[in-house]
Protein backbone atom coordinates (compact mmCIF):
# COMPACT_ATOMS: atom_id res chain seq x y z
CA UNK A 1 0.00 0.00 0.00
CA UNK A 2 1.31 3.38 -1.01
CA UNK A 3 0.66 5.90 1.68
CA UNK A 4 1.35 9.52 2.37
CA UNK A 5 1.28 11.35 5.65
CA UNK A 6 -1.49 13.83 6.13
CA UNK A 7 -1.37 17.04 8.06
CA UNK A 8 -5.09 17.33 8.67
CA UNK A 9 -4.91 15.36 11.89
CA UNK A 10 -2.04 16.50 14.06
CA UNK A 11 -2.72 14.15 16.94
CA UNK A 12 -4.09 11.03 15.25
CA UNK A 13 -2.08 8.53 13.16
CA UNK A 14 -4.30 8.96 10.11
CA UNK A 15 -2.61 8.77 6.72
CA UNK A 16 -4.01 8.95 3.20
CA UNK A 17 -3.79 6.21 0.59
CA UNK A 18 -1.85 7.65 -2.36
CA UNK A 19 -4.13 6.22 -5.05
CA UNK A 20 -7.51 7.00 -3.55
CA UNK A 21 -6.75 9.66 -0.88
CA UNK A 22 -8.90 7.63 1.53
CA UNK A 23 -8.04 8.08 5.23
CA UNK A 24 -6.49 5.08 7.00
CA UNK A 25 -5.74 4.69 10.70
CA UNK A 26 -2.19 3.42 11.23
CA UNK A 27 -2.20 0.55 13.73
CA UNK A 28 -0.17 1.62 16.81
CA UNK A 29 0.35 -1.93 18.10
CA UNK A 30 2.53 -3.64 15.47
CA UNK A 31 4.49 -6.76 16.47
CA UNK A 32 6.64 -9.39 14.85
CA UNK A 33 5.31 -12.92 14.35
CA UNK A 34 7.76 -15.65 15.37
CA UNK A 35 6.78 -19.23 16.09
CA UNK A 36 8.61 -21.81 18.20
CA UNK A 37 7.73 -25.12 16.56
CA UNK A 38 8.18 -28.48 18.40
CA UNK A 39 10.62 -30.84 16.61
CA UNK A 40 11.39 -33.28 19.42
CA UNK A 41 10.08 -36.33 17.58
CA UNK A 42 11.94 -35.51 14.35
CA UNK A 43 15.15 -34.25 15.93
CA UNK A 44 17.03 -37.01 14.09
CA UNK A 45 16.24 -35.32 10.78
CA UNK A 46 18.17 -32.21 11.80
CA UNK A 47 21.01 -34.32 13.19
CA UNK A 48 21.14 -35.99 9.77
CA UNK A 49 21.47 -32.64 7.99
CA UNK A 50 24.51 -31.83 10.17
CA UNK A 51 26.12 -35.04 8.87
CA UNK A 52 25.20 -34.17 5.28
CA UNK A 53 22.40 -36.75 5.13
CA UNK A 54 18.75 -36.26 4.19
CA UNK A 55 16.66 -38.61 6.30
CA UNK A 56 13.13 -39.91 5.91
CA UNK A 57 11.13 -42.17 8.19
CA UNK A 58 9.86 -45.62 7.28
CA UNK A 59 7.08 -47.54 9.00
CA UNK A 60 8.51 -50.80 10.31
CA UNK A 61 5.15 -52.47 9.89
CA UNK A 62 4.03 -51.54 6.33
CA UNK A 63 7.30 -50.18 4.91
CA UNK A 64 5.88 -46.85 3.79
CA UNK A 65 8.44 -44.07 3.47
CA UNK A 66 7.51 -40.63 4.78
CA UNK A 67 9.16 -37.48 3.49
CA UNK A 68 8.82 -34.95 5.02
CA UNK A 69 9.45 -37.31 7.93
CA UNK A 70 6.68 -38.14 10.38
CA UNK A 71 6.69 -40.44 13.37
CA UNK A 72 3.16 -41.80 13.08
CA UNK A 73 1.89 -44.14 10.37
CA UNK A 74 -1.82 -43.37 9.92
CA UNK A 75 -2.40 -46.65 8.08
CA UNK A 76 -0.89 -48.97 10.72
CA UNK A 77 -1.63 -46.63 13.64
CA UNK A 78 1.97 -47.42 14.57
CA UNK A 79 4.67 -45.07 15.79
CA UNK A 80 7.39 -47.68 15.36
CA UNK A 81 9.43 -46.00 12.64
CA UNK A 82 13.02 -46.26 11.48
CA UNK A 83 15.15 -43.49 10.00
CA UNK A 84 16.50 -44.11 6.50
CA UNK A 85 18.85 -42.04 4.39
CA UNK A 86 17.37 -40.90 1.07
CA UNK A 87 19.27 -41.46 -2.17
CA UNK A 88 20.39 -38.33 -4.00
CA UNK A 89 19.53 -39.01 -7.65
CA UNK A 90 16.37 -37.39 -8.94
CA UNK A 91 14.56 -36.34 -12.08
CA UNK A 92 12.89 -32.95 -12.54
CA UNK A 93 9.08 -33.24 -12.52
CA UNK A 94 8.13 -29.55 -12.65
CA UNK A 95 9.44 -26.11 -11.67
CA UNK A 96 8.77 -22.39 -11.49
CA UNK A 97 10.85 -19.24 -11.16
CA UNK A 98 9.62 -16.97 -8.37
CA UNK A 99 9.87 -13.33 -9.43
CA UNK A 100 7.45 -11.60 -7.03
CA UNK A 101 8.43 -12.85 -3.59
CA UNK A 102 6.77 -13.06 -0.21
CA UNK A 103 7.87 -10.44 2.30
CA UNK A 104 10.27 -12.74 4.17
CA UNK A 105 11.94 -13.87 0.91
CA UNK A 106 12.41 -10.43 -0.61
CA UNK A 107 16.14 -10.40 0.19
CA UNK A 108 16.87 -13.36 -2.14
CA UNK A 109 17.47 -13.19 -5.89
CA UNK A 110 14.78 -14.82 -8.05
CA UNK A 111 14.74 -18.50 -7.11
CA UNK A 112 13.66 -21.73 -8.80
CA UNK A 113 11.29 -24.04 -6.93
CA UNK A 114 11.22 -27.62 -8.21
CA UNK A 115 9.54 -30.92 -7.59
CA UNK A 116 12.02 -33.73 -8.18
CA UNK A 117 11.35 -37.45 -8.14
CA UNK A 118 13.92 -39.66 -6.37
CA UNK A 119 14.77 -42.44 -8.80
CA UNK A 120 15.31 -45.10 -6.13
CA UNK A 121 12.55 -44.44 -3.62
CA UNK A 122 10.04 -43.12 -6.19
CA UNK A 123 9.01 -40.30 -3.90
CA UNK A 124 8.91 -36.58 -4.69
CA UNK A 125 10.86 -33.82 -2.97
CA UNK A 126 9.87 -30.13 -3.05
CA UNK A 127 12.92 -27.85 -2.89
CA UNK A 128 14.90 -25.08 -4.56
CA UNK A 129 16.81 -25.98 -7.70
CA UNK A 130 20.09 -24.05 -7.75
CA UNK A 131 21.11 -23.21 -11.32
CA UNK A 132 23.17 -20.47 -12.92
CA UNK A 133 20.88 -20.14 -15.92
CA UNK A 134 17.19 -21.03 -15.48
CA UNK A 135 16.66 -21.02 -19.26
CA UNK A 136 18.65 -24.28 -19.40
CA UNK A 137 16.24 -26.13 -17.11
CA UNK A 138 14.38 -28.99 -18.80
CA UNK A 139 11.67 -31.24 -17.38
CA UNK A 140 13.13 -34.72 -17.01
CA UNK A 141 16.71 -33.48 -16.44
CA UNK A 142 18.73 -35.37 -13.83
CA UNK A 143 19.17 -33.68 -10.47
CA UNK A 144 21.20 -34.26 -7.35
CA UNK A 145 19.70 -33.69 -3.90
CA UNK A 146 22.20 -32.13 -1.51
CA UNK A 147 22.44 -30.56 1.93
CA UNK A 148 23.39 -26.91 1.78
CA UNK A 149 23.63 -23.91 4.04
CA UNK A 150 20.96 -21.26 3.58
CA UNK A 151 22.42 -17.78 3.80
CA UNK A 152 22.11 -15.20 5.20
CA UNK A 153 20.03 -17.03 7.85
CA UNK A 154 22.80 -19.59 8.26
CA UNK A 155 20.88 -22.86 8.68
CA UNK A 156 21.01 -26.24 6.95
CA UNK A 157 18.45 -27.18 4.32
CA UNK A 158 18.25 -29.51 1.29
CA UNK A 159 18.14 -28.41 -2.34
CA UNK A 160 18.54 -29.75 -5.86
CA UNK A 161 21.44 -29.01 -8.18
CA UNK A 162 21.76 -30.24 -11.78
CA UNK A 163 23.60 -33.58 -12.06
CA UNK A 164 26.93 -33.19 -13.87
CA UNK A 165 26.98 -34.59 -17.43
CA UNK A 166 23.30 -33.85 -17.84
CA UNK A 167 22.36 -34.92 -21.33
CA UNK A 168 19.09 -32.99 -21.61
CA UNK B 1 -32.60 -34.30 5.51
CA UNK B 2 -34.87 -31.38 4.62
CA UNK B 3 -34.82 -29.43 1.37
CA UNK B 4 -32.85 -26.18 1.62
CA UNK B 5 -33.70 -23.10 -0.44
CA UNK B 6 -31.73 -19.97 -1.17
CA UNK B 7 -34.15 -17.15 -0.36
CA UNK B 8 -31.90 -14.09 -0.30
CA UNK B 9 -28.56 -12.97 -1.74
CA UNK B 10 -26.29 -10.01 -1.07
CA UNK B 11 -22.97 -8.92 -2.56
CA UNK B 12 -20.72 -5.95 -1.93
CA UNK B 13 -18.70 -4.29 -4.64
CA UNK B 14 -15.39 -6.18 -4.80
CA UNK B 15 -12.15 -4.19 -5.06
CA UNK B 16 -9.62 -2.27 -3.06
CA UNK B 17 -12.22 -1.16 -0.54
CA UNK B 18 -10.31 1.30 1.61
CA UNK B 19 -13.55 3.22 2.07
CA UNK B 20 -15.03 0.71 4.53
CA UNK B 21 -13.98 -1.21 7.64
CA UNK B 22 -14.55 -4.95 8.10
CA UNK B 23 -18.01 -4.72 9.74
CA UNK B 24 -19.10 -1.94 7.36
CA UNK B 25 -18.17 -4.13 4.39
CA UNK B 26 -19.99 -7.13 5.89
CA UNK B 27 -23.09 -4.99 6.39
CA UNK B 28 -23.25 -4.16 2.66
CA UNK B 29 -23.77 -7.85 1.85
CA UNK B 30 -25.91 -8.66 4.90
CA UNK B 31 -28.33 -5.78 4.30
CA UNK B 32 -28.74 -6.63 0.63
CA UNK B 33 -29.38 -10.32 1.43
CA UNK B 34 -31.93 -9.55 4.15
CA UNK B 35 -33.77 -7.09 1.92
CA UNK B 36 -33.67 -9.55 -0.97
CA UNK B 37 -35.27 -12.19 1.24
CA UNK B 38 -37.81 -9.78 2.68
CA UNK B 39 -36.67 -10.72 6.17
CA UNK B 40 -35.30 -8.89 9.19
CA UNK B 41 -32.03 -9.50 11.06
CA UNK B 42 -33.99 -11.03 13.96
CA UNK B 43 -35.21 -13.80 11.61
CA UNK B 44 -31.67 -15.10 11.07
CA UNK B 45 -31.22 -17.89 13.62
CA UNK B 46 -27.72 -18.94 12.66
CA UNK B 47 -24.76 -17.36 10.83
CA UNK B 48 -21.80 -19.29 9.46
CA UNK B 49 -18.89 -16.97 8.78
CA UNK B 50 -16.01 -17.46 6.35
CA UNK B 51 -13.05 -15.18 6.97
CA UNK B 52 -9.33 -15.95 6.95
CA UNK B 53 -8.30 -12.72 8.60
CA UNK B 54 -4.63 -12.34 9.59
CA UNK B 55 -4.30 -9.50 7.05
CA UNK B 56 -7.11 -7.68 8.84
CA UNK B 57 -6.95 -6.49 12.41
CA UNK B 58 -9.90 -8.22 14.08
CA UNK B 59 -8.79 -11.59 15.47
CA UNK B 60 -12.32 -12.84 16.11
CA UNK B 61 -14.40 -11.09 13.44
CA UNK B 62 -17.63 -13.01 14.16
CA UNK B 63 -18.51 -11.07 17.25
CA UNK B 64 -17.62 -7.70 15.71
CA UNK B 65 -19.87 -8.36 12.70
CA UNK B 66 -22.76 -9.86 14.71
CA UNK B 67 -22.88 -6.74 16.88
CA UNK B 68 -22.53 -4.24 14.03
CA UNK B 69 -25.23 -5.93 11.93
CA UNK B 70 -27.67 -6.24 14.81
CA UNK B 71 -27.52 -10.03 14.66
CA UNK B 72 -26.97 -10.61 18.40
CA UNK B 73 -27.97 -12.87 20.13
CA UNK B 74 -28.14 -15.32 17.18
CA UNK B 75 -25.62 -18.13 17.02
CA UNK B 76 -22.49 -17.92 14.83
CA UNK B 77 -19.63 -20.22 13.86
CA UNK B 78 -16.53 -19.22 11.88
CA UNK B 79 -15.21 -21.78 9.38
CA UNK B 80 -11.88 -22.04 7.56
CA UNK B 81 -10.87 -24.03 4.47
CA UNK B 82 -8.49 -21.49 2.89
CA UNK B 83 -9.85 -20.06 -0.40
CA UNK B 84 -12.80 -22.48 -0.17
CA UNK B 85 -13.92 -21.07 3.19
CA UNK B 86 -16.96 -19.45 1.58
CA UNK B 87 -18.27 -22.83 0.44
CA UNK B 88 -17.58 -24.24 3.89
CA UNK B 89 -19.79 -21.46 5.29
CA UNK B 90 -22.55 -22.28 2.80
CA UNK B 91 -22.27 -25.97 3.66
CA UNK B 92 -22.41 -25.24 7.40
CA UNK B 93 -25.55 -23.11 6.99
CA UNK B 94 -26.99 -25.77 4.65
CA UNK B 95 -26.44 -28.47 7.28
CA UNK B 96 -28.06 -26.30 9.95
CA UNK B 97 -31.23 -25.96 7.87
CA UNK B 98 -31.24 -29.48 6.38
CA UNK B 99 -30.90 -31.03 9.82
CA UNK B 100 -33.68 -28.94 11.33
CA UNK B 101 -31.34 -27.08 13.68
CA UNK B 102 -32.45 -23.80 12.12
CA UNK B 103 -35.23 -22.71 9.77
CA UNK B 104 -33.39 -19.63 8.52
CA UNK B 105 -29.59 -19.41 8.35
CA UNK B 106 -27.09 -17.08 6.71
CA UNK B 107 -23.72 -17.88 5.18
CA UNK B 108 -21.49 -14.82 5.17
CA UNK B 109 -18.10 -14.60 3.49
CA UNK B 110 -15.90 -11.56 3.96
CA UNK B 111 -12.30 -10.56 3.51
CA UNK B 112 -10.52 -7.25 4.05
CA UNK B 113 -7.16 -8.10 2.50
CA UNK B 114 -5.94 -4.56 1.91
CA UNK B 115 -5.38 -3.80 5.58
CA UNK B 116 -1.72 -4.76 5.04
CA UNK B 117 0.86 -4.07 2.32
CA UNK B 118 0.96 -6.33 -0.76
CA UNK B 119 4.20 -8.22 0.10
CA UNK B 120 2.69 -9.04 3.50
CA UNK B 121 -0.54 -10.30 1.94
CA UNK B 122 1.49 -12.39 -0.54
CA UNK B 123 3.36 -13.80 2.47
CA UNK B 124 0.19 -14.77 4.36
CA UNK B 125 -1.42 -16.31 1.28
CA UNK B 126 1.72 -18.36 0.63
CA UNK B 127 1.66 -19.72 4.17
CA UNK B 128 -1.56 -21.58 3.24
CA UNK B 129 -0.46 -25.09 2.36
CA UNK B 130 2.38 -26.46 4.45
CA UNK B 131 4.17 -23.72 6.36
CA UNK B 132 6.95 -25.74 7.97
CA UNK B 133 8.08 -28.01 5.12
CA UNK B 134 7.32 -25.94 2.04
CA UNK B 135 6.97 -22.25 2.82
CA UNK B 136 9.55 -21.77 5.53
CA UNK B 137 12.49 -23.09 3.50
CA UNK B 138 11.47 -22.50 -0.10
CA UNK B 139 9.16 -19.47 -0.16
CA UNK B 140 6.62 -20.55 -2.76
CA UNK B 141 3.95 -17.94 -3.46
CA UNK B 142 0.45 -19.02 -4.36
CA UNK B 143 1.04 -18.13 -7.95
CA UNK B 144 4.26 -20.15 -7.62
CA UNK B 145 2.31 -23.23 -6.55
CA UNK B 146 -0.03 -22.92 -9.53
CA UNK B 147 2.96 -22.23 -11.78
CA UNK B 148 4.25 -25.71 -10.85
CA UNK B 149 0.96 -27.08 -12.21
CA UNK B 150 1.14 -24.87 -15.31
CA UNK B 151 4.70 -25.97 -16.15
CA UNK B 152 3.90 -29.65 -15.94
CA UNK B 153 0.53 -29.26 -17.71
CA UNK B 154 1.93 -27.27 -20.64
CA UNK B 155 4.86 -29.65 -20.99
CA UNK B 156 2.67 -32.76 -21.03
CA UNK B 157 -0.32 -31.58 -23.05
CA UNK B 158 1.10 -28.82 -25.27
CA UNK B 159 -1.01 -25.95 -23.94
CA UNK B 160 0.57 -22.51 -24.43
CA UNK B 161 0.83 -19.26 -22.53
CA UNK B 162 -1.62 -17.89 -25.11
CA UNK B 163 -4.21 -20.50 -24.11
CA UNK B 164 -3.88 -19.37 -20.50
CA UNK B 165 -4.20 -15.73 -21.53
CA UNK B 166 -7.47 -16.53 -23.31
CA UNK B 167 -9.02 -17.47 -19.96
CA UNK B 168 -8.12 -14.01 -18.63
CA UNK B 169 -9.54 -12.31 -21.73
CA UNK B 170 -12.87 -14.19 -21.37
CA UNK B 171 -13.22 -13.50 -17.67
CA UNK B 172 -12.40 -9.80 -18.05
CA UNK B 173 -14.91 -9.63 -20.91
CA UNK B 174 -17.74 -10.80 -18.65
CA UNK B 175 -16.50 -8.77 -15.67
CA UNK B 176 -16.88 -5.67 -17.83
CA UNK B 177 -20.65 -6.19 -17.53
CA UNK B 178 -20.56 -6.91 -13.78
CA UNK B 179 -20.67 -3.64 -11.81
CA UNK B 180 -19.67 -5.49 -8.62
CA UNK B 181 -16.42 -6.76 -10.16
CA UNK B 182 -13.00 -5.59 -8.97
CA UNK B 183 -11.88 -5.04 -12.59
CA UNK B 184 -14.99 -4.34 -14.69
CA UNK B 185 -12.98 -3.80 -17.89
CA UNK B 186 -12.06 -5.75 -21.00
CA UNK B 187 -8.46 -6.66 -21.80
CA UNK B 188 -6.82 -7.85 -25.01
CA UNK B 189 -4.78 -10.98 -25.58
CA UNK B 190 -1.73 -8.70 -26.03
CA UNK B 191 -2.34 -7.01 -22.67
CA UNK B 192 -2.28 -10.41 -21.02
CA UNK B 193 0.70 -11.78 -22.94
CA UNK B 194 2.77 -8.63 -22.41
CA UNK B 195 2.27 -8.53 -18.66
CA UNK B 196 5.32 -9.35 -16.50
CA UNK B 197 6.05 -12.79 -15.07
CA UNK B 198 5.09 -13.18 -11.42
CA UNK B 199 6.12 -16.84 -11.17
CA UNK B 200 7.19 -18.22 -14.53
CA UNK B 201 5.26 -19.30 -16.61
CA UNK B 202 2.42 -17.32 -14.99
CA UNK B 203 2.17 -13.58 -15.56
CA UNK B 204 0.37 -10.74 -13.83
CA UNK B 205 -2.74 -11.22 -16.01
CA UNK B 206 -2.87 -14.92 -15.15
CA UNK B 207 -3.50 -13.97 -11.51
CA UNK B 208 -6.57 -12.96 -9.55
CA UNK B 209 -6.17 -9.70 -7.62
CA UNK B 210 -5.96 -9.02 -3.89
CA UNK B 211 -9.52 -7.94 -3.18
CA UNK B 212 -11.76 -6.80 -0.38
CA UNK B 213 -15.37 -7.91 -0.48
CA UNK B 214 -18.32 -9.59 1.17
CA UNK B 215 -21.14 -11.87 0.03
CA UNK B 216 -24.09 -13.36 1.87
CA UNK B 217 -26.78 -15.95 1.17
CA UNK B 218 -29.84 -16.66 3.29
CA UNK B 219 -30.97 -20.27 3.37
CA UNK B 220 -34.37 -21.45 4.55
CA UNK B 221 -36.38 -24.61 5.04
CA UNK B 222 -38.99 -25.48 2.42
CA UNK B 223 -41.78 -24.39 4.74
CA UNK B 224 -40.29 -20.92 5.27
CA UNK B 225 -39.25 -20.58 1.62
CA UNK B 226 -42.82 -21.22 0.44
CA UNK B 227 -44.06 -18.33 2.57
CA UNK B 228 -41.51 -15.72 1.53
CA UNK B 229 -40.61 -16.33 -2.11
CA UNK B 230 -42.05 -17.48 -5.42
CA UNK B 231 -38.66 -18.12 -6.98
CA UNK B 232 -36.44 -20.10 -4.63
CA UNK B 233 -33.26 -21.70 -5.87
CA UNK B 234 -32.49 -25.03 -4.21
CA UNK B 235 -29.21 -26.50 -3.06
CA UNK B 236 -29.14 -29.86 -4.77
CA UNK B 237 -25.66 -30.88 -3.62
CA UNK B 238 -22.69 -29.38 -1.78
CA UNK B 239 -19.89 -31.90 -1.55
CA UNK B 240 -16.30 -31.56 -0.39
CA UNK B 241 -12.98 -33.40 -0.56
CA UNK B 242 -9.35 -32.81 0.44
CA UNK B 243 -5.84 -33.47 -0.90
CA UNK B 244 -2.35 -33.49 0.63
CA UNK B 245 -0.86 -30.39 2.14
CA UNK B 246 2.64 -31.16 0.79
CA UNK B 247 2.81 -30.84 -3.00
CA UNK B 248 5.52 -33.50 -3.05
CA UNK B 249 2.89 -36.02 -1.99
CA UNK B 250 0.60 -35.44 -4.99
CA UNK B 251 0.70 -38.08 -7.70
CA UNK B 252 1.23 -35.31 -10.28
CA UNK B 253 0.60 -31.59 -10.68
CA UNK B 254 -1.62 -31.89 -13.75
CA UNK B 255 -4.97 -31.81 -12.06
CA UNK B 256 -6.58 -31.47 -8.63
CA UNK B 257 -7.60 -34.90 -7.33
CA UNK B 258 -9.88 -33.55 -4.61
CA UNK B 259 -11.80 -31.54 -7.22
CA UNK B 260 -12.48 -34.71 -9.22
CA UNK B 261 -13.70 -36.51 -6.09
CA UNK B 262 -15.90 -33.60 -4.92
CA UNK B 263 -17.38 -33.35 -8.43
CA UNK B 264 -18.16 -37.07 -8.59
CA UNK B 265 -19.86 -36.92 -5.20
CA UNK B 266 -21.91 -33.86 -6.22
CA UNK B 267 -22.90 -35.41 -9.57
CA UNK B 268 -24.01 -38.60 -7.83
CA UNK B 269 -26.17 -36.68 -5.37
CA UNK B 270 -27.68 -34.49 -8.11
CA UNK B 271 -28.16 -37.49 -10.46
CA UNK B 272 -25.95 -35.96 -13.14
CA UNK B 273 -24.04 -38.28 -15.47
CA UNK B 274 -20.39 -37.61 -14.64
CA UNK B 275 -19.37 -38.64 -18.15
CA UNK B 276 -21.28 -35.75 -19.68
CA UNK B 277 -22.18 -33.13 -17.07
CA UNK B 278 -22.38 -30.22 -19.54
CA UNK B 279 -25.58 -31.79 -20.92
CA UNK B 280 -27.26 -31.12 -17.57
CA UNK B 281 -25.82 -27.73 -16.61
CA UNK B 282 -26.70 -24.24 -17.85
CA UNK B 283 -23.47 -22.71 -16.55
CA UNK B 284 -20.66 -22.98 -14.01
CA UNK B 285 -18.61 -20.73 -11.77
CA UNK B 286 -15.15 -22.26 -11.32
CA UNK B 287 -12.18 -21.35 -9.14
CA UNK B 288 -9.92 -19.43 -11.54
CA UNK B 289 -7.55 -17.98 -8.94
CA UNK B 290 -5.00 -18.39 -11.76
CA UNK B 291 -5.81 -19.06 -15.42
CA UNK B 292 -4.32 -22.58 -15.32
CA UNK B 293 -6.76 -23.37 -12.50
CA UNK B 294 -9.76 -22.72 -14.76
CA UNK B 295 -8.33 -25.03 -17.43
CA UNK B 296 -7.72 -27.80 -14.89
CA UNK B 297 -11.26 -27.24 -13.54
CA UNK B 298 -12.72 -27.98 -16.99
CA UNK B 299 -11.07 -31.40 -16.80
CA UNK B 300 -11.62 -32.12 -13.12
CA UNK B 301 -15.34 -31.36 -13.54
CA UNK B 302 -15.62 -33.52 -16.66
CA UNK B 303 -16.35 -30.63 -19.07
CA UNK B 304 -13.32 -31.78 -21.11
CA UNK B 305 -11.23 -34.95 -21.29
CA UNK B 306 -7.94 -35.10 -19.38
CA UNK B 307 -5.34 -33.03 -21.21
CA UNK B 308 -7.91 -31.29 -23.41
CA UNK B 309 -9.17 -28.52 -21.13
CA UNK B 310 -7.14 -25.86 -22.92
CA UNK B 311 -8.93 -26.71 -26.17
CA UNK B 312 -12.24 -25.60 -24.63
CA UNK B 313 -10.97 -22.06 -24.14
CA UNK B 314 -9.02 -22.11 -27.41
CA UNK B 315 -12.33 -22.88 -29.19
CA UNK B 316 -14.26 -20.37 -27.06
CA UNK B 317 -16.53 -23.14 -25.76
CA UNK B 318 -16.83 -21.56 -22.30
CA UNK B 319 -18.37 -18.32 -23.57
CA UNK B 320 -22.17 -17.95 -23.71
CA UNK B 321 -23.31 -20.05 -26.68
CA UNK B 322 -20.50 -22.58 -26.24
CA UNK B 323 -20.52 -26.05 -24.72
CA UNK B 324 -20.87 -24.58 -21.21
CA UNK B 325 -20.53 -20.92 -20.17
CA UNK B 326 -18.00 -20.55 -17.34
CA UNK B 327 -17.38 -17.60 -15.02
CA UNK B 328 -19.90 -15.15 -16.43
CA UNK B 329 -19.35 -13.11 -13.26
CA UNK B 330 -15.78 -12.41 -14.36
CA UNK B 331 -14.45 -15.16 -12.12
CA UNK B 332 -11.89 -14.73 -9.41
CA UNK B 333 -9.62 -13.38 -12.13
CA UNK B 334 -11.60 -10.20 -12.81
CA UNK B 335 -14.51 -10.12 -10.37
CA UNK B 336 -11.89 -10.41 -7.61
CA UNK B 337 -10.96 -12.93 -4.94
CA UNK B 338 -11.61 -11.74 -1.39
CA UNK B 339 -10.66 -15.17 -0.02
CA UNK B 340 -13.48 -15.85 2.49
CA UNK B 341 -16.13 -14.22 0.29
CA UNK B 342 -15.37 -16.13 -2.92
CA UNK B 343 -17.35 -19.34 -2.29
CA UNK B 344 -20.40 -17.39 -1.13
CA UNK B 345 -20.07 -15.01 -4.09
CA UNK B 346 -20.25 -18.00 -6.47
CA UNK B 347 -23.58 -19.08 -4.93
CA UNK B 348 -24.90 -15.50 -5.14
CA UNK B 349 -23.95 -15.34 -8.82
CA UNK B 350 -25.47 -18.72 -9.75
CA UNK B 351 -28.71 -17.93 -7.87
CA UNK B 352 -29.02 -14.68 -9.82
CA UNK B 353 -28.19 -16.44 -13.08
CA UNK B 354 -30.81 -19.17 -12.51
CA UNK B 355 -33.38 -16.48 -11.64
CA UNK B 356 -32.34 -14.63 -14.82
CA UNK B 357 -31.65 -11.36 -13.10
CA UNK B 358 -28.03 -10.60 -14.04
CA UNK B 359 -26.97 -7.95 -16.56
CA UNK B 360 -28.27 -9.05 -20.01
CA UNK B 361 -24.81 -9.16 -21.66
CA UNK B 362 -23.69 -11.86 -19.24
CA UNK B 363 -26.94 -13.75 -18.62
CA UNK B 364 -26.66 -17.44 -19.52
CA UNK B 365 -29.66 -18.97 -21.27
CA UNK B 366 -31.44 -20.94 -18.53
CA UNK B 367 -32.93 -24.07 -20.06
CA UNK B 368 -32.06 -26.93 -17.74
CA UNK B 369 -32.25 -25.10 -14.44
CA UNK B 370 -29.01 -26.49 -13.02
CA UNK B 371 -25.77 -24.63 -12.26
CA UNK B 372 -22.45 -25.66 -10.70
CA UNK B 373 -19.94 -23.94 -8.39
CA UNK B 374 -16.37 -25.23 -7.98
CA UNK B 375 -14.44 -23.65 -5.10
CA UNK B 376 -10.86 -24.66 -4.36
CA UNK B 377 -8.95 -23.98 -1.15
CA UNK B 378 -5.18 -23.84 -1.60
CA UNK B 379 -4.29 -25.97 -4.60
CA UNK B 380 -6.99 -28.51 -3.80
CA UNK B 381 -6.12 -28.86 -0.14
CA UNK B 382 -9.89 -28.38 0.21
CA UNK B 383 -12.49 -28.43 -2.58
CA UNK B 384 -16.26 -28.00 -2.63
CA UNK B 385 -18.51 -28.60 -5.63
CA UNK B 386 -22.08 -27.33 -5.29
CA UNK B 387 -25.05 -27.79 -7.58
CA UNK B 388 -28.00 -25.43 -7.50
CA UNK B 389 -31.35 -26.14 -9.15
CA UNK B 390 -34.62 -24.41 -9.95
CA UNK B 391 -36.44 -27.65 -9.30
CA UNK B 392 -36.97 -28.87 -5.75
CA UNK B 393 -34.52 -31.72 -5.04
CA UNK B 394 -37.02 -34.18 -3.54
Amino acid sequence: MDMSETEEFKESPIIRDKKTALPLWTDQRPFQLRYYIPVKRIEEFFRGLEEGKILATQCKSCGQIFFPPQMDCPKCKSSDMKWIQLSDEAELVTYTIIRVKPKTFEHYNDYVIAVGRLLKEKINVFAWLKVDDPSKIRIGMKLKLIVTKREPENYLVYEFIPMKNNKS
Amino acid sequence: MRNVAIVGIGHSKFGRRLDVSLPELAWEAIREAIEDAGLDTKDIEFVSLANIGVWSSEVSPGSVIMEYAGLNPSETIRVETACASGSAAVKTAYMAVASGQADVAMALGIERMNEMTTPEVVEILARIGNYFWEFHNFGPTFVGYYALFATQYMHKYGATEEDLAKVAVKNHYYASYNPKAHFPKKITLEDALNSPYIAWPLKLYDCSPISDGAAAVILASEEVAKKITDSPVWIRAIEGATATSNHSKRENLLSIPSARIAAEKAYRRAKIDKEDPTKYLDLAEVHDCFTIAEIMAYEDLGFAKRGEGYKLIRDEQTYIGGKIPVNLSGGLKAKGHPIGATGVSMIVELTKQLQQRVEPQRQAPIEKGLALAHNVGGTGHYVFVSILSLEKPW
